[in-house]
């Protein structure tokens, strides 16, 4: 397949302003400008575009909402608060390809007659926050942004926001509150963000490579979009590939090229001559996957039918040098820390799982223990404000359900076998 | 107090936003920048800067992991050892730190060169494992390739 999000990334000045245009860009945002923001709904919701964030929300029924709400201005946030383990996909965009996602906005803006944008920058990427606020002045200079874009009298401002290292800013609601200066605590829905976001106001949240996804859409029409890759969620998806393959990388790829392929056909199969032992297909809150359960399409339909999600489309290799348990160990340390501490049976579990798990791990696992586990996770599933609870319990589901064994093994063993 | 080109800093930070408030993530990294952690009078500067209650400023500064709270060394080191690092050998180069630089997560080592925080992924799972070093970035890690790139950061 053509690359179009990662188009002309080998350029090393591919962030330049003007190496995009030679290479085709801000087109789409003149021709954008010509067609009326209802056609360009009309393109959205034929696309089937869905958020590339992990929910995988159709994004033109989104905007319809924030469109449909009387109240102004309204305020388009991009979530490039890009911190699910596993994940770095949004980074060769942020990086290299920053005009990409600025036309997007921009065009973004103008649909959905909001004037006022912002990127929310996780905090670890500070090289990104250097990258974009360049390209964001080349842009104002060139009139891509601004109170007169392309001399049409529209009007565009756009601004970087620095997070700083938490994880749970990637949560819509919680992003809008740390945007607001406040602790990244998620709110309870409804009302949602589309109406009562930030500041109050209709607020559209949406992925960097969603808004990526926008130039694209209008050069070639809903209609041609809706046929790249899956059916029900078409066009193309970075996935983010790391652990142990020969290649490891950000493939775009049609959404739904089978996890084998990715694994195999992609990023070169498993290093060393080493075997397969699971996958964590979606980054760390998706449930993992034995060796023998990637035959399956990656898109936000299918995965869920092969017992996992596709959530970022971060995929983790690990081969058979890898105890399942410490990676369920660490993933709860890693959930401990992050749980923002409003509900409690976030905060509680999550902090319980850790410290089961981590007996487990370290050789003092006792009989029942693993029942205490599913016992946990049952109290945390579906009974929090975010997904972040619902995630970790997840986890641990899915490590019991598909290696069971190691967890007995090391209850009955007093300690990990890998480890020794 | 702050002086005055940092509080015009501020003020050009806050003139982004339409309430004053969202200045508040923005102004404590200026704060920490200007005293190398967020103290109690660096904590007080904000709050009079940005005429936010002191409680709030805490709350937030609290609550993010990238403002520290302490002191730290000449040079503040940030090693992930998330899923994707641990697998690759994050935890030995933790231990390498300790041995070879006294320096231990979430301390800093006796000759205040280092601080080492242990991090919750930096994006960069496919050339793991990955640190970031002040605000230099360095992946594909190993024990020779750390002490490589330290040997710049005295």
């Amino acid at each position: 397949m053509e690359k179009f999000l990662l188009r002309n990334i080998e350029n090393p000045n591919s962030a330049d302003i003007n190496e995009y245009v030679k290479a085709g860009g801000y087109k789409n945002l003149s021709k954008a400008l010509a067609l009326s923001p209802q056609d360009i709904m009309d393109e959205i919701k034929k696309s089937g575009l869905r958020g590339r964030g992990g929910a995988g929300f159709p994004t033109g029924m989104k905007w319809s909402f924030a469109k449909a709400d009387p109240k102004f201005p309204k305020y388009l946030l991009c979530n490039a608060d890009e911190g699910e383990p596993g994940t770095f996909k949004d980074r060769p965009i942020l990086e290299k390809n920053p005009h990409l996602l600025i036309e997007g906005m921009t065009i973004s803006g103008y649909v959905l007659g909001s004037e006022y944008g912002y990127i929310y920058l996780r905090g670890e990427y500070p090289a990104a926050a250097d990258i974009l606020n360049a390209a964001i002045k080349q842009a104002y200079e060139a009139n891509y942004l601004g109170d007169n874009i392309n001399g049409k009298g529209i009007k565009f401002h756009l601004a970087v926001h620095q997070g700083a290292g938490a994880y749970i800013c990637g949560e819509e609601t919680a992003l809008i509150e740390s945007i607001e200066g406040k602790k990244g605590q998620p709110r309870n829905k409804p009302p949602f963000p589309v109406n009562v976001g930030a500041w109050s106001m209709p607020t559209i949240v949406n992925n960097v490579e969603t808004l990526s996804n926008l130039p694209l859409l209008i050069e070639i029409g809903g209609e041609a979009y809706s046929h790249i890759g899956s059916k029900e969620c078409p066009g193309p998806k970075l996935f983010s590939v790391s652990g142990h393959v020969n290649k490891p990388g950000v493939y775009e790829l049609p959404m739904g090229t089978s996890l084998k392929d990715i694994i195999y056909k992609h990023a070169g199969g498993i290093r060393n001559g080493g075997k397969l032992k699971a996958v964590i297909p979606g980054g760390i809150s998706t449930p993992v996957l034995p060796a023998d359960g990637i035959d399956c399409a990656m898109d936000f339909v299918a995965m869920p039918k092969a017992g996992s999600m596709l959530g970022s489309g971060a995929v983790i290799v690990m081969d058979e040098s890898v105890c399942m348990v410490k990676v369920a160990y660490r993933a709860l340390k890693f959930f401990e820390h992050e749980s923002c501490g409003k509900c409690v049976p976030c905060r509680e579990g999550t902090d319980w799982l850790r410290k089961v798990l981590g007996r487990i791990e370290n050789g003092n696992g006792k009989e029942g223990d693993i029942e205490l586990l599913t016992d946990i996770t049952g109290i945390m599933l579906g009974k929090t404000f975010c997904p972040l609870g619902d995630g970790a319990a997840g986890v641990v589901n899915g490590m019991i359900k598909h290696f069971r064994n190691e967890f007995e093994e090391h209850i009955k063993n007093a300690g990990c076998v890998l480890s020794r | 107090m702050f002086n005055e080109s940092v509080l015009k800093e501020i003020d050009e930070i806050k003139a982004k936003y339409p309430d004053r408030k969202s200045a508040l993530l923005p102004s404590l990294y200026v704060a920490q920048r200007e005293f190398g952690w967020l103290s109690h009078e660096a904590m007080e500067c904000v709050s009079k800067a940005l005429n936010v209650p002191e409680a709030m400023v805490r709350g937030t500064a609290t609550f993010y992991s990238m403002y520290k709270h302490r002191p730290v060394g000449r040079h503040v080191i940030q090693l992930c050892t998330n899923v994707s690092c641990m697998i690759l050998g994050a935890e030995k180069l933790v231990d390498f730190l300790g041995t070879r630089y006294g320096v231990q997560p979430n301390g800093t080592s006796r000759d205040s060169r280092f601080s080492l925080v242990i991090m919750e992924c930096i994006g960069a799972c496919g050339t793991a494992p990955a640190m970031l070093v002040d605000t230099d970035f360095f992946d594909n890690l190993s024990e020779k390739r750390i002490e490589e790139i330290l040997e710049k950061y005295k």
